[in-house]
């Protein structure tokens, strides 16, 4: 693969607050025209990590490119080719959609300006309500104005932080949708989530806790490293049955799904040994496949036992 | 600044946050409105209200002596505009107390044995107590006495009293007060408050414009795109320079047609003199604004500013009244030097060259601020 082909390549980034290691020395490679998911709980860098790569953080260490600029000295070169989306909605509520968009496609100096702002309001349905203030919007309407905003300049990355967070589900297919379609037409895409669904829907994912990269890949490789057993149980007293499991060694988690209680553990021998242990005839035992929920909490618990 | 960020410098990437500012300000009517409003009501209420020669004094008098001399005297007094005589005690623990209440400004003891002692030339003795807690107040009333005696009583003094005639001394003064002759005080504030309501309003807005991208979070969007923090300085401040001039307009057209103050000297001049003065305060707002973690802050550093601005810039207490130091910590204010200015091409009818020693402290006023904003305004969130 030459270095052309990625978009995002870097390694070794790294950024400490206050001595504390936010990201701790993350190499990344995504592909052009890729969709990357990046997940991860809470705190767990993947924010700093974007301002990294779009030249608002600069790393304490790492190198490497963003759209083959170097991300520690061509910060102004990668600002012109990225669209950032962030967490909080921040364009200006005191601005109508258009002057926003006007605003920002001024920023970029983008050629035939308001030609741009006629497209990327239609292409986003949002040319009836072009003259109304941002600071009217519902959250899935802000969420279509801030992407509509991030893409005026045509950019070739496109980093979007929990873009979906508070949007309704059919805002949200919709919004994966137009994600997909951006992609086949050759952008790139790093997207933050929590949603697992979300997650299922990404070319290639990568999961970060503690500022650690813990796993990455396509769905089927990161569910195949993380070589964890889960078996599914239906029956009666479940709730007995999860409390006499939890704590037994080799069962790592017990999640009830409604009439079922899904039991995973790394160690296939000790899980085992444990529901032996707890076997009643009156439950069915099945082996299944493990989700990716159950792939990342067994992926941060792991990483607690490491790092914490 | 490196040459190569300021050859990247666009004019359009300006401009456009200079349209976004005004669309802003037009959006936000009550600020606004405040931003026009606020100097016209300070200049009414100071420009009537200050008054730095008072008059009119409460006085209550204790007149033991009832002859014509003591008459004469008093009706002096109150002919000076300064006394104005309310009470007459019949005791002098009773004048005590109404000093101590507050309710008159001076007790004047007139003792029984004064017509008596003027007929015989022994200089008699008139006491006047003065309440001087506010010595601001009873200063002009107790110089005026001074002139008054001296003269009171010289037409009564006829015939063979005339060798009782007050004498005059070895030295005549000859005093000619320039610029403002009658003493007027609306001629000395309303120019000053051109200063003080610059001052205010442009640091309060500019404080503000930076603190509050970053509180509403536009400021992380504003850094992710290419435009520079010069641009985003000089946009931020050149809206609100027509909003200053529109101040400096309505208070010259106040001070002309409602106070009177004369203006001798260019407009012209003082229009672009202005210009100097109101991106000075305007780039310390902005600096503010890049120190400052919320919008709070912002505003506690405008005031902070403010008040030596008012106090010690000469526009309320005599600047050269101040100790050595104050005058030093006064000169590094920009008002100092404007308040100097204003008064100067106004009343004194100045020129370039008079006011030019003060125009350079205001330039390099203007340069510290400015480079202080730019160098503070991160460009990442580092």
């Amino acid at each position: 693969m030459s270095p052309t082909d990625l978009a995002i390549d870097v390694t070794g980034v790294t950024k400490k607050f206050d001595g504390k290691t936010v990201v701790d020395a993350i190499d990344l490679s995504v592909r052009r025209g890729e969709i990357y998911g990046f997940l991860g709980p809470n705190g767990s860098g993947k924010t700093t990590f974007i301002r990294m790569l779009c030249g608002l953080l600069t790393p304490d260490a790492g190198q490497g490119t963003c759209l083959g600029y170097d991300v520690l000295t061509q910060q102004a070169e990668i600002k012109r080719h990225v669209g950032y989306m962030t967490q909080r909605f921040s364009y200006y509520e005191d601005l109508s959609i258009r002057e926003n968009l006007d605003f920002i496609a001024r920023i970029y100096d983008v050629s035939d300006r308001a030609a741009a702002v006629q497209h990327s309001l239609e292409r986003l349905g949002l040319q009836n309500r072009s003259a109304q203030l941002a600071g009217q919007l519902s959250g899935g309407w802000k969420q279509r104005l801030a992407l509509a905003a991030c893409l005026i300049h045509n950019p070739q990355l496109l980093l979007l932080d929990e873009p979906t967070a508070g949007v309704d589900p059919k805002a949200r297919r919709e919004f994966w949708d137009e994600i997909h379609q951006l992609a086949a037409a050759g952008l790139t895409v790093l997207i933050t989530t929590h949603y697992m669904d979300e997650a299922e829907r990404c070319h290639r994912l990568a999961y970060l806790a503690y500022g650690k990269l813990l796993a990455r890949g396509t769905l089927a490789e990161v569910l195949a490293g993380a070589r964890l057993n889960t078996w599914r149980v239906t029956g009666p007293g479940l709730l007995e049955l999860a409390a006499g499991l939890r704590g037994r060694p080799g069962v790592e988690q017990v999640v009830a799904f409604g009439n079922t209680l899904h039991v995973s553990g790394r160690d296939a021998a000790k899980l085992d040994a444990a529901i032996n242990a707890v076997r009643d005839p009156r439950h069915e035992w099945t082996r299944v496949r493990s989700g990716l929920e159950d792939v990342f909490i067994s992926l941060m618990d792991e990483a607690k036992d490491n790092f914490a | 600044m490196s040459a190569a960020a300021l050859h990247r410098l666009s004019f359009y990437r300006l401009w456009a946050i200079v349209r976004k500012e005004f669309i802003q300000m037009r959006r936000d009517r009550v600020t606004f409105a405040m931003m026009v409003g606020i100097p016209l009501m300070q200049l009414m209420l100071f420009g009537f209200a200050i008054n730095s020669d008072p008059k009119h004094l409460p006085t209550a008098i204790l007149a033991a002596d009832q002859g014509p001399f003591a008459r004469t005297l008093v009706a002096a007094l109150r002919h000076s505009d300064y006394f104005a005589l309310t009470r007459e005690p019949a005791t002098e623990a009773e004048a005590a107390r109404l000093l101590q209440l507050g309710d008159v400004q001076f007790v004047i003891n007139l003792p029984e044995d004064f017509s008596r002692k003027l007929l015989r030339g022994e200089q008699p003795t008139v006491l006047i107590e003065a309440d001087a807690t506010d010595p601001a107040a009873t200063g002009p009333a107790i110089s005026a006495v001074r002139a008054i005696a001296d003269t009171v009583l010289n037409r009564d003094l006829t015939g063979p009293l005339a060798r009782l005639r007050a004498r005059a001394g070895p030295i005549d003064f000859q005093i000619h007060a320039h610029y403002n002759p009658e003493n007027i005080t609306q001629y000395n504030v309303v120019p000053g408050l051109m200063g003080v309501v610059l001052t205010m309003t442009m640091v309060v807005i500019t404080a503000l414009a930076i603190t509050r991208e970053r509180e509403r979070g536009t400021m992380e969007n504003l850094l992710a795109t290419p435009v520079r923090p010069i641009e985003v300085m000089v946009g931020k401040i050149l809206p609100y320079i027509a909003v200053g001039y529109i101040q400096v307009t309505l208070i010259l057209l106040a001070a002309r047609f409602i106070f009177g103050v004369p203006m001798i000297g260019n407009l012209a001049l003082l229009y672009g003199v202005s210009l100097i003065f109101i991106a000075a305060n305007l780039s310390m707002g902005i600096t503010f604004s890049t120190l400052a973690q919320n919008q709070l802050q912002a505003v506690q550093m405008a005031f902070f500013f403010f008040l030596p601005s008012i106090l010690l810039s000469g526009f309320m207490f005599p600047f050269r009244g101040m100790p050595q130091w104050a005058q030093w910590v006064g000169s590094c204010l920009p008002n100092t030097h404007f308040l100097r200015i204003v008064r100067g091409i106004l009343l004194k009818g100045n020129g370039l060259a008079e006011i030019a020693p003060e125009i350079w402290p205001l330039l390099l006023f203007l340069a510290v601020a400015m480079t202080v904003g730019v160098k503070r305004y991160r460009q990442t969130l580092d």
